[in-house]
């Protein structure tokens, strides 16, 4: 293997050639380089996208924060080389390195992937063959490090099966240390063995696996295994082994460690140059297309105090010109105003811009963005997601369409020119009117705005396809067929370019489909994956990377069909690929959400109302041992696992974990 | 009250361009809580200025900034508070107020000098055969983005210094860096039949003119 020196003498002669040689050299303030031979495991955390986007990555920040806080163990970054770069580094026979110590990714005994989203599947493999290292977990052996995953896509790790070791479901804080500490005692274990060996330390791979899959929340595939019916949906996935478990819940934390403060400080200009801080984890309004709302749940909040403590730490130890509030929903988080006064007395005058996603369709919201900014630059973003207020009560997220028309007014009076709004098209049932109903609403709000400010009022419509996804009300549906969505962008396009100052985006059909198939996807699908990259596909989520042909004649080779995974309504019977992997809401309840949006009802904020999603019964431990204001669930007080539900405004009774749903079968 | 930092440039540093340094150099600056002066408008943009760019992948011993604050400060302990909060790679070396009314910095630096350490084993008298013809041409005929120019007199001096195994062997070489007559390294070692990912190169001092006004 390479040394340090000799990767470092190689890229001398290379950084000039590529893009941006800045991204590949290491070196950013905050960054931690520990000694080598100080510690006992060694983990190089990757995002396999490229290093502009990966930096500033939460998740990867929080494990990069957890695991070099410990003694025993370092963590290092890599990301994914572009394009010039991997094609002179295999020229060069540079393997894939970790920028902190230069040294190649396969010297180390854990590598943390994180996944948020499924395309940066290819690129994966593609990480890990630069590195030197067998793409599929089966061909690994003791000279390779363990390879884990974890992140959003992970909730149905299936297409990745053949090619993870363990994935991590849900929250990593408290796993990937119970992940090291397994790690250190099996190599501990048989270094004792072997104390007067010359032999290199080695592991029993296979007994390791076996112990990380006991580990609450780690699923190991290869001890699991799929059968499936004739008519190619999954029959059962079931355990092959005594001692792992059928199910594999997600992990979460009970109460959100203390933020991250030292973020990486690039030397090169990325898309995110920015401190971020979490203020609230999940998401209590249930919008039925969400896979995050429904996978974060329970909601945890921070404090104001905790929150702008650690924001003046992180912008004290960056330098940063951005502070990015960070929740699904901002307006949603309890003391909201408050953060935000105080941030804007803390930071104001100061060159700071503040950045507070999602905020709700009301005028509230506009009195807190005027709190933060100084200047109306940047535009105001809104999400109605659907313009109907019928398509909106099938996704649950309503709102008439007099405060959006009452609210957009507002803002453009307030002195934002440029408002931002998001759609969807291709929401179950969906009909052209309904696509028809976005432009019209986009008109509607620019029109009223160029009431109040005349012709500078612009408009950006952001309209993507939806994608339904695994382990949410909708994941019973099936995407729009390529002719249906061309009809409806075809649609928007008619009716909205003629205005020069709408301006629409759209998403590309081809990318909807591939992350619908990988995002629902089954084992078989690793295959395709596999031939996929083979075929070059690389950077799928990049014009210049992916290769939609490659995808088709992979799916050709294996005998599937694309359309089995994204046009197919699924049966209410049916077995998911992601069967044995649980977000703790349950599929009882997701699948009576689903047969409420097919009625247009509606299930308002479960803060108000708990639903008995299934989180409670779950982590009734660790709500009853962390009671009041920090989670938005009901207290649990007695020792059984009833939920006390206080049923004010549903019209909704609570489900009680006994009502079983006769159709499903989970 | 106006600064000037001397500072050095190695390391991964080397990578960081003429855009991106700026932006390092405001980071620090707030990390320091230094009270950076920023221009009015729309946009407002610290004042911060460079003497010289420095092409990308070059590292340096002699970067030199100019910095305008709001108010004035002590200048005790601010190299130690500045240096805290610069990454690896940037080594802070003097610290010293100007004048308010000093001429802009890009416009009074005069030359620069650099040195090129060569990578690979090199014919040593060869070398200095070329660099002799360099040094005894009239002029220097070169076109650069289409435009032509004549290199020669922006040569104002160039040696070598050989070392014994042939291994290592350095040019040292100080160019005009005026505004519009700037020389540049790889030119001259294109003229010279060297390749430049064959070689280091550090810049080593920039010639700034004394008059202040
Ligand atoms: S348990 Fe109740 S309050 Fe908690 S997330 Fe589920 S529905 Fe909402």
């Amino acid at each position: 293997m390479l040394t340090p020196e000799q990767i470092e003498r190689k890229l001398d002669r290379i950084l000039l050639k590529v893009q941006k040689p800045g991204r590949y050299v290491g070196g950013e303030l905050n960054s931690i380089q520990k000694d080598w031979d100080s510690v006992q495991t060694r983990v190089a955390l990757v995002f396999p996208d490229i290093y502009d986007i990966g930096v500033s990555n939460m998740g990867l920040k929080i494990l990069y924060d957890q695991i070099n806080q410990r003694e025993d163990a370092l963590a290092e970054r890599a990301y994914a080389p572009w394009l010039d770069m991997e094609d002179l580094m295999r020229q060069h026979g540079i393997p894939l390195y970790a920028l902190e110590s230069k040294r190649p990714l396969a010297c180390f005994d854990l590598i943390g992937f994180t996944l948020p989203y499924e395309t940066l599947y290819t690129n994966t493999l593609n990480v890990l063959d630069l590195a030197g290292i067998p793409v599929r977990s089966a061909e690994r052996d003791e000279r390779h490090p363990i390879i884990i995953a974890g992140g959003h896509a992970c909730m149905n790790p299936e297409p990745m099966h053949a090619f993870i070791d363990a994935f991590v479901i849900g929250e990593g804080e408290e796993v990937i240390h119970e992940i090291i500490d397994t790690i250190q005692n099996a190599k501990r274990q048989t270094s004792k063995v072997n104390l007067n060996d010359v032999q290199p330390l080695t592991f029993d791979r296979e007994a390791l696996l076996r112990e990380l899959a006991q580990i609450p929340g780690v699923y190991v595939p290869r001890f699991y295994e799929a059968s499936y019916l004739d008519d190619g949906t999954v029959a059962r996935i079931e355990p092959t082994v005594a001692d792992v478990p059928k199910i594999i819940t997600k992990r979460i934390v009970a109460k959100l460690p203390p933020p991250p403060t030292k973020f990486i400080v690039p030397n090169v200009d990325i898309v995110h140059n920015r401190v971020s801080v979490e203020i609230m984890r999940g998401c209590t309004r249930g919008c039925r297309f969400c896979h995050a709302g429904m996978i974060t749940r329970p909601v945890r909040e921070r404090s104001v105090d905790e929150i702008l403590q650690a924001a003046e730490e992180a912008l004290k130890s960056t330098g940063f010109e951005e502070l990015a509030l960070l929740s699904l929903s901002s307006s949603d988080y309890t003391h909201v105003l408050e953060l935000v006064t105080k941030v804007g007395e803390k930071f104001g005058g100061t060159h700071l811009k503040v950045s507070l996603p999602s905020l709700r369709i009301e005028s509230v919201s506009i009195d807190l963005m005027e709190r933060l900014k100084d200047r109306r630059s940047g535009g105001f973003t809104l999400a109605p997601e659907a313009a109907t207020e019928r398509m909106r009560r099938i996704i649950n997220k309503f709102i008439p369409d007099e405060d959006i028309i009452n609210t957009t007014r507002e803002i453009y009076r307030r002195g934002w020119t440029t408002i931002k709004l998001y759609f969807m098209i291709g929401h179950p049932s969906e009909t052209l009117e309904d696509v028809k109903a976005i432009a019209d609403l986009c008109k509607r709000v620019l029109a009223e705005g160029r009431k109040v400010i005349g012709w500078k009022a612009k408009l950006h419509a952001g309209v993507s396809t939806f994608v339904p996804k695994s382990q949410t009300p909708f994941q019973w549906v099936s995407c729009d067929t390529p002719e249906q969505i061309k009809a409806k962008q075809e649609l928007l396009k008619r009716e909205l370019y003629r205005d020069k100052n709408i301006k629409l985006s759209l998403t590309d059909a081809e990318d909807s489909f591939l992350e619908a198939w990988l995002s629902r996807g089954d084992r078989r699908m690793a295959e395709v994956v596999y031939s996929a990259w083979k075929k070059g596909s690389k950077f799928d989520a990049w014009k210049e990377g992916k290769k939609y042909d490659a995808w088709m004649e992979a799916f050709a080779e294996h005998g599937l069909d694309p359309l089995f995974y994204t046009h197919r309504q699924r049966r209410t019977d049916e077995v998911f690929p992601w069967e044995h992997i649980t977000a703790a809401v349950r599929k009882n309840f997701l699948f009576q959400d689903f047969r409420m949006s097919l009625e247009g009802e509606i299930r308002v904020d479960c803060r108000l109302n708990c639903y008995a999603c299934g989180i409670l019964p779950t982590f009734a431990g660790l709500r009853r041992e962390n009671p009041g204001e920090g989670w938005k669930c009901p207290d649990v007080k007695s020792p059984s696992l009833k939920v006390i539900s206080n049923s004010v405004i549903s019209k909704q009774p609570a489900q009680s974990d006994a009502e079983e749903l006769p159709v499903v079968g989970d | 009250m106006r600064i000037q930092i001397t500072f050095s440039k190695q390391g991964a540093l080397r990578y960081t361009g003429h855009l991106d340094l700026h932006k390092l150099w405001e980071r620090a600056a707030r990390r320091a809580e230094l009270p950076l002066a920023y221009s009015h408008g729309f946009h407002p943009q610290p004042k911060i200025s460079m003497a010289a760019a420095l092409p990308l992948g070059f590292a340096s011993r002699c970067e030199v900034l100019d910095m305008k604050l709001e108010r004035d400060i002590p200048l005790e302990g601010l190299r130690d508070t500045l240096q805290g909060t610069l990454p690896p790679g940037i080594q802070i070396l003097a610290i010293e107020q100007v004048d308010d009314r000093a001429p802009a910095l890009q416009t009074r630096v005069v030359s620069a000098e650099y040195e090129v350490t060569l990578t690979e084993p090199v014919d040593g008298s060869e070398l200095k055969r070329r660099i002799d013809a360099v040094m005894n041409a009239e002029s220097i005929l070169r076109s650069r983005r289409g435009k032509e120019y004549d290199l020669r007199p922006l040569i104002e001096s160039l040696t070598s210094v050989s070392s014994p195994e042939g291994r290592g062997e350095k040019i040292i070489m100080k160019l005009s860096a005026k505004e519009g007559a700037t020389g540049r390294p790889e030119e001259v070692l294109d003229v010279l039949g060297i390749a430049f990912e064959e070689t280091r190169i550090e810049r080593t001092r920039l010639n700034l003119s004394t008059n202040l006004h």
